[in-house]
């Protein structure tokens, strides 16, 4: 068999989707997360329901035409049903979602996202856009999906703003904080994937990529993993997965690896 | 204190000079302190509808009219969400009558955000995310007016931005949520509370019902009296029209009131909310409203190169070119190009044919 080519990009969006199990509910961002969806809808999960926040179950999304937003009307065409911002929201907290699948300028060891301020939030040195959703999908949704480029300076020990909590310091402080659902599954960077030990919390390397050496995990690291004995390496893309995910994507506008 | 004062109990009209006051005298940070959320009392909200002319009657009125209504210092919420459905024509009315100090509310918030701040009709934005969109990066503006603390930021969660209308739709003062807890962003906003259940005894967010001053929303059509019939999402305009003291309604089209009876499962807002209505087409551009036109993209592109590349100085180009020297709105259409609007109508009809 021949060795499938394929970027980093591809690697995180063909990783997430086969995270992503058939017959579930998925709370997709625009970008890399709709196409991992959408790739797992075309391999393994045909019966996997897609929700966007703009207020949209079930979007029919053609190859080549993703939109750049998922409030905007060209997610709405061929939906299964439209409703307020507000409500879609709130099937979250009835249960419905099975997987809120997000991204981050900034992670910690926790799991915590940052996607509010760069520095001290009085005096920050970049504000970011802010929260959108993604507060409320990781509160509420079952299982929390994070995809991201593994950096050392998104890797951090501490996030200088918990916009998106994951497990907070760690323990049970999520639960005591009243957050008694969901917590962040995995983490799928470019390198490998990642979850969360039972007691403390803390981030640990579940599986390695074809080809990836820990020590450049350690690198792009900006906190202590905990690190397995034995630490299994996932299946590299396959051919077929590469092939479909490059039809959706066919400008590479969304697989295409962030720079450095 | 003068937080303190406004954020308990003093009526309406005292909150608004307090709030005014502060601006003036200690600058916009102040209003980290919990000034604006303003949640209304019941017996301030009641008496409101109960003055308010709920009659049957003709309420068609032109953009300059409408957009009179908007008093300094009052809270305007917008309908919509991002670049869609934007009520983008009173927003630049707001911007040609000189507003100024109004809190500014909208579930996401694209583009008019940078317009309203440059143009200082507001240093006052709650909102839950706030840039033009994921393609185009963050905006300057918005970066510039927050990190120097030339405006105020409050960052909701959607989902509880959007209980919080619910809340003020629903004649309650707050609304229990399970989310925000734990974040950062709670203790940031001093009007947010936990308490626990009284049948459970779970940890619980309370957040504070909106009612906005002026709700601005943007429909594909609406008969005269102000029945609204919207199409496509929904977004949050239903909740921001029943939680607001008054509704300006700027649509594609007029219809008849028969129209509107002969389909009166697609109406989505009810004609004694609304106090204006004016007949505003292509009434969002350059962002889109549904069915009827996509974003002017090519618009949206040379605002964005404009806005990332000089900042708010841009702006206040932008805002000299295509907000105060246009005669009308239909002006400012002629300036975008027949040959976008055209695109943009094409693909937004789009979403009903094949």
């Amino acid at each position: 068999m021949t060795k499938t080519a394929y970027n980093t990009a591809e690697l995180v969006t063909v990783m997430s989707a086969r995270a992503l199990d058939d017959g579930k509910i998925v709370f997709g961002g625009a970008g890399m997360p709709l196409i991992s969806c959408i790739l797992a809808q075309k391999t393994h999960a045909p019966g996997l329901t897609i929700l966007f926040e703009g207020g949209l179950i079930g979007p029919h999304i053609e190859a080549g035409k993703f939109p750049p937003s998922t409030t905007e009307q060209r997610c709405a065409r061929r939906a299964n049903m439209l409703l307020s911002i507000t409500d879609i929201l709130l099937l979250q907290q009835r249960g419905y979602v099975d997987y809120g699948f997000l991204g981050g300028a900034q992670i910690d060891q926790y799991g915590n996202l940052n996607s509010s301020f760069i520095g001290d939030p009085d005096k920050p040195k970049v504000r970011l856009p802010g929260t959108g959703g993604a507060n409320d999908i990781a509160s509420l949704a079952s299982k929390i999906l994070v995809a991201m480029h593994h950096e050392k300076k998104r890797f951090v020990e501490k996030v200088d703003f918990i916009t998106t909590p994951g497990y907070l310091q760690g323990g049970d402080s999520r639960e005591k904080a009243g957050l008694t659902v969901g917590g962040v599954y995995q983490v799928i960077t470019h390198l490998g994937i990642f979850g969360f030990d039972k007691e403390t919390r803390r981030m640990c390397i579940q599986a390695l990529h074809p080809g990836v050496d820990i020590e450049e995990v350690k690198e792009r690291t900006g906190f202590e993993l905990i690190i397995p004995d034995d630490l299994p390496r996932t299946e590299p893309p396959s051919q077929e997965e590469i092939r479909i995910l490059r039809e959706l994507d066919p400008d590479k506008r969304y697989t295409t690896p962030k720079e450095e | 204190m003068v937080a303190l004062a406004i954020r308990h109990g003093s009526s309406r009209k005292l909150q608004k000079l307090l709030r005014r006051m502060a601006i003036l005298f200690y600058g916009v940070n102040i209003l980290l302190e919990g000034i604006g959320f303003m949640v209304k009392t019941y017996k301030e909200l009641r008496e409101v509808i109960a003055k308010k002319n709920r009659g049957l009657r003709e309420k068609v009125m032109s953009l300059e009219e409408a957009v009179g209504m908007i008093k300094d210092g009052d809270h305007v919420a917008s309908g919509g969400c991002h670049y869609s459905r934007t009520p983008m024509a009173a927003i630049w009315e707001i911007i040609r009558q000189k507003k100024k100090n109004l809190v500014y509310s909208r579930s996401i918030t694209s583009t008019e955000g940078d317009l309203l701040l440059v143009s200082e009709a507001t240093k006052h934005v709650v909102t839950s995310w706030f840039s033009p969109g994921v393609t185009w990066g963050v905006s300057r503006v918005m970066r510039h007016y927050m990190q120097e603390g030339l405006a105020v930021f409050d960052e909701w969660s959607h989902m509880t931005l959007g209980l919080r209308y619910r809340a003020g739709a629903m004649g309650v003062p707050f609304m229990p949520a399970r989310s925000m807890l734990g974040s950062d962003l709670y203790p940031r906003l001093s009007d947010i509370k936990e308490m626990e259940c009284p049948y459970t005894g779970e940890k619980l967010a309370l957040v504070p019902a909106l009612n906005p001053d002026v709700a601005i929303l943007h429909t594909q059509r609406c008969d005269p009296y102000g029945n609204v019939q919207s199409e496509g999402l929904p977004f949050m305009d239903e909740d921001i029209a029943l939680a607001a003291d008054k509704v300006i309604i700027t649509t594609e089209r007029i219809v008849s009131n028969d129209q509107v009876r002969r389909t009166p499962d697609r109406t989505t807002i009810p004609f004694f909310c609304v106090d204006a209505v004016v007949e505003v087409p292509y009434g969002c551009l350059p962002h889109e409203c549904y069915g009827q036109y996509e974003p002017d993209f090519k618009h949206m592109d040379k605002y964005v190169k404009l806005m990332m590349g000089k900042g708010p100085d841009g702006v206040k180009e932008y805002l000299e070119q295509y907000v105060f020297s246009p005669a009308t709105w239909n002006d400012y259409l002629d300036m975008l190009g027949f040959k976008n609007i055209l695109k943009a109508t094409v693909q937004g009809k789009g979403v009903y044919y094949d």
